[in-house]
């Protein structure tokens, strides 16, 4: 028996196949891994390109570039692009280069599954983009589409987007299993739980955020389809239905969809501000019992979305007092990351300063989330730029600023090359002008009452809405740089060192750079050690 | 031109800020009666929490960025938690959010009141158009957007009410108490005006309440806030705060004007009279979706040049503008438009873009509208 497999172990330390077989058919994480982050990149412009339809439509007053309906178009799948297929995706990716790497395993638990949550991806965003070529034009109800404005009201493409959820509601399940397996149960030898790398942790529990929201997303879109086809009513108020129902379902999953999105971002903050501080993370323990209670407490405050709909009182103030709640997991957080810093040798390499960028930006939306939170104030709030302003600071210099620090300070591991560091640092301050003078302006103009997903606008806003179309060109062509950037680093970057940073921690900086196709087959032993990180 | 803008903008922005005059225009508008004032009041403490906590925890990090960056022969502590400061700090943010929760919860109570008021008014949002409806006083009206499509188009000047004028305001009196009842026909809208703190969402199926009290005279400007379909920004709200009296004289002038109405039906019409109404109704209620030259924006919004039904079905298209179209943005007209109104514009459709040539070029009649309503009851 034995002399069978050690016979064939000799020929079994290949590389990657060669040619397109290679990403088709691989089960590598590591190849996985850049499958999805390449996709989320493309989708990143993609849906960058729809937010500069949207804001050179809205640089004057009066109507511009496009027609009201394909600006409704451009806001949909704007949105839905942004979430489902950049900050979701580049975390996906994230999590197949890291976690194996970080606990010590030689791959995914699942590798055929992990194959396929990648591959269905292209194919949901194939249907979804070529909505545009047919009749009645793509979706344009918003990425939150309210019922009856998606059902009833909607183009009859609504149907190919409903297909489209639901194939990436598939991939996110099928990614999070994967995850949660492998956590569990291939964790090297003495890393217990309160052991794993803080990246680790925060994808443990944004998994099981999505297997527990996915399904309600499903089923909210498998109640419009059935409305629309099959004649129910479970959103139709002529048929006895209620199109209140849709939003408590939809936030029911939107509002841990939202921490999906960001609790990676703390796990991989956490890791770039210790090693650049080349100081231990501040409260190991409360970190992790803040991303837990933040995760628990977002299944308990959805109707914070809701507070003009008319609930009654009572309501008004649960979702009030619950949503204020999380303001304190969120500062434990914030405080823990200055604590860091605090008597640190701190130095300022491109993704530290990403990374400190979005500890002050996503303070900023997370204060501005805390006024939303005040129900009262929140009725002259309620769908204006304020909130538009909100959720990108926590989006953008939040989530995407997250994923552009892990992509700089892990892309020497992966590629073995470095990044250009005048050209990375030129990318980080041209983002971080124009991402506050993008977003900064936009509380304003809010405060003094432009609603949200409006086409044109009264003449008051006009000043405010040139200023912050200016930023989001700026933005955008950052982002050029980017993709400059990381292909300057593959192509011509210089060899990096398995160590990389001075004061990096955990097992990934143990291995080659870049690491072997296959790594940690035989795991390591950290009984003796300290793998915290 | 665009560059002079842009200058003027970026030194307003850095501007903005210290002089007084420009900071109402950055911030949410302090109202115009005492709900809207406290509400107004709660948003500013808030605010100014925040940009107390906003400026200490970024002004810490500043502090930390300048003090320690790397030195030579400096040595990071080690330190990695220190649970009686994590445990204060935790009950400090605790405490600051019971000081918020308090204020925010009274003024919610106070807002939350759906007692009746001295006048109740039944509001309907349609695509894309508001609905007025005096419940004591049995007066209704639609509310359109006035702003012309030269303007949006940027053909015409923009007037200072550019998107925020409406050919028919909202009249309430002020000094008393006015209950909104909010619904919607179609899809979810919300009714907005800020002057009043007032945002509702409105529903089908559903009948929200919103309560409002006005002092001074005034016209008080809003918009629709909930995504609605293609012409969501183009639903503005406006309502006009009159003494008593006027109050009186506007409804008394609605009255009279739907008596009128009516003994119009027995007139005789020549076709080019009804024509030439009807032109003017088809660009004011239809030219959105049908467009201009009738060509529609299939397959959502079909077209009515060339139509079948327009040519040749005087009976169906009378039923359609009537009765609306089950499943599709086409509504009832029944009651937006007057009897004339709707002879008038079915009359137009079916002489215009050549529809005449191609079909039986019948007219109709306001008789024949005032029959068709007589013999559904």
């Amino acid at each position: 028996m034995s002399a069978v497999i050690e016979g064939h172990h000799d020929d079994h330390h290949h590389g990657p196949a060669k040619g397109i077989t290679r990403w088709l058919y691989t089960t590598n994480h590591k190849d996985i891994g850049s499958l999805y982050l390449w996709f989320s990149f493309i989708m990143l412009f993609i849906g960058g390109a729809m937010a500069m339809v949207i804001r050179a439509e809205l640089f004057e007053p009066g109507s511009q570039i496009v027609s009201p309906e394909f600006y409704n178009q451009m806001v949909t799948n704007h949105g839905l692009i942004m979430v489902f297929g950049v900050i979701m995706p580049a975390f996906v990716g994230l999590a197949n280069w890291l976690i194996p790497m970080q606990i010590g395993a030689p791959d995914m638990a699942l590798p055929r599954l992990n194959n396929l949550s990648f591959w269905i991806l292209p194919a949901a965003f194939g249907v979804l983009l070529a909505t545009f070529f047919m009749e009645g034009g793509a979706p344009n109800f918003g990425w939150t589409f309210y019922a009856p404005l998606s059902t009833e009201y909607a183009p009859p493409t609504v149907t190919y987007f409903i297909f489209a959820v639901h194939i990436m509601g598939a991939s996110s399940i099928m990614g999070s299993i994967n995850v949660i397996t492998t956590i569990l149960n291939m964790r090297a030898p003495g890393m217990t739980l309160m052991k794993m790398p803080l990246f680790v942790w925060s994808w443990l529990i944004t998994a099981y955020l999505l297997i527990a929201v996915m399904p309600v997303l499903a089923g909210a879109v498998t109640m419009m389809l059935m409305d629309i086809h099959f004649g129910t009513s479970f959103f139709k108020a002529g048929g006895g239905g209620d199109p209140v129902l849709f939003q408590h379902i939809f936030w029911f999953f939107g509002h841990p969809e939202v921490y999906i999105m960001i609790l990676p971002a703390f796990g991989i903050v956490s890791h770039i501000i210790e090693t650049f501080s080349r100081k231990p993370i501040f409260g190991y323990d409360s970190m992790v019992y803040a991303i837990a209670s933040i995760a628990l407490l977002s299944f308990v405050v959805w109707a914070h979305h809701m507070f003009t709909v008319g609930m009654p009182i009572a309501g008004e103030l649960f979702f009030m007092y619950s949503t204020m709640l999380i303001a304190i997991p969120t500062g434990v957080k914030v405080f823990n990351w200055l604590s860091t810093m605090f008597k640190g040798s701190l130095t300022f390499e491109t993704p530290m300063l990403f990374a400190i960028a979005f500890v002050a930006l996503f303070t900023i939306g997370g204060l501005s989330g805390l006024m939303l939170a005040i129900a009262p104030a929140d009725f002259q709030y309620h769908d204006t730029y304020f909130v538009v302003a909100h959720f990108h600071y926590v989006l953008v210099p939040g989530a995407l600023f997250s994923i552009i620090a892990a992509v700089y300070y892990w892309l020497p591991k992966w590629t073995g090359y470095m990044y250009d560091e005048f050209m990375g640092k030129t990318h980080f301050w041209l983002s971080f002008v124009s991402v506050n003078l993008t977003f900064f302006p936009m509380h304003f103009v809010g405060l003094a009452g432009m609603p949200r997903r409006i086409p044109d606008y009264a003449m008051q806003f006009a000043d405010y809405n040139m200023i912050v179309s200016v930023g989001a060109f700026l933005f955008g062509l950052s982002q050029l740089l980017f993709l400059y950037v990381v292909l300057k680093a593959i192509f011509y970057g210089k060899k990096a060192t398995g160590q990389v940073w001075e004061g990096a921690q955990g097992l990934e900086w143990t291995l080659d750079s870049p690491p072997a196709y296959h790594t940690f087959e035989t795991p390591p032993n950290l009984e003796a050690g300290e793998a915290k990180g | 031109m665009y560059l002079k803008k842009l200058i003027l903008c970026l030194t307003a922005l850095f501007l903005a800020p210290l002089s007084f005059s420009a900071w109402d225009d950055i911030n949410m508008t302090p109202g115009v009666n005492a709900i809207a004032q406290e509400i107004f009041g709660l948003h500013m403490t808030i605010f100014w929490i925040c940009v107390v906590i906003g400026a200490l925890v970024l002004g810490f990090m500043v502090f930390l960025i300048i003090k320690y960056r790397k030195k030579e022969g400096v040595e990071p502590a080690d330190f990695d938690d220190n649970p009686k400061l994590e445990l204060t700090w935790t009950i400090l943010f605790a405490v600051i959010l019971v000081g918020m929760a308090i204020p925010a919860t009274t003024t919610m109570i106070k807002a939350y009141d759906d007692e009746e008021g001295d006048i109740n008014i039944l509001i309907t949002g349609h695509q894309w158009k508001w609905q007025y409806e005096y419940m004591e006083d049995e007066v209704s009206f639609f509310s359109n957007l006035l702003t012309s499509l030269d303007a949006r188009n940027n053909i015409a000047p923009k007037t200072e009410n550019y998107l925020l004028e409406v050919d028919e305001p909202l009249v309430i009196p002020v000094n008393k108490r006015v209950r909104f009842l909010i619904t919607a026909n179609d899809v979810i809208h919300s009714w907005w005006v800020p002057d009043f703190a007032v945002k509702q969402d409105a529903i089908p199926g559903f009948i929200n309440t919103a309560w409002t009290y006005v002092d001074e005279p005034g016209v008080y400007r809003g918009q629709c806030t909930e995504l609605c379909g293609v012409y969501h920004g183009y639903m503005p709200i406006v309502v006009k705060a009159v003494s008593d009296s006027e109050y009186k004289d506007f409804i008394q002038g609605k009255r009279d004007l739907k008596a009128q109405q009516a003994l119009l039906t027995e007139k005789l019409w020549e076709t080019d009279e009804l024509f030439a109404i009807g032109e003017e109704v088809y660009l004011k209620n239809c030219v959105a979706c049908h467009q201009v030259n009738g060509a529609g924006i299939p397959p959502v919004f079909p077209a009515l040049a060339g139509s079948e039904i327009v040519m040749n079905d005087k009976g169906r298209q009378v039923e359609i503008l009537m009765e609306g179209v089950q499943g599709a943005a086409m509504q009832s007209y029944a009651e937006q438009l007057t009897e004339v109104e709707i002879a008038a514009v079915i009359t137009y459709t079916r002489k215009a873009w050549g529809n005449d040539a191609g079909g039986d070029g019948e007219i109709v009649v306001p008789k024949e509208i005032l029959d068709y309503k007589n013999n559904k009851l």
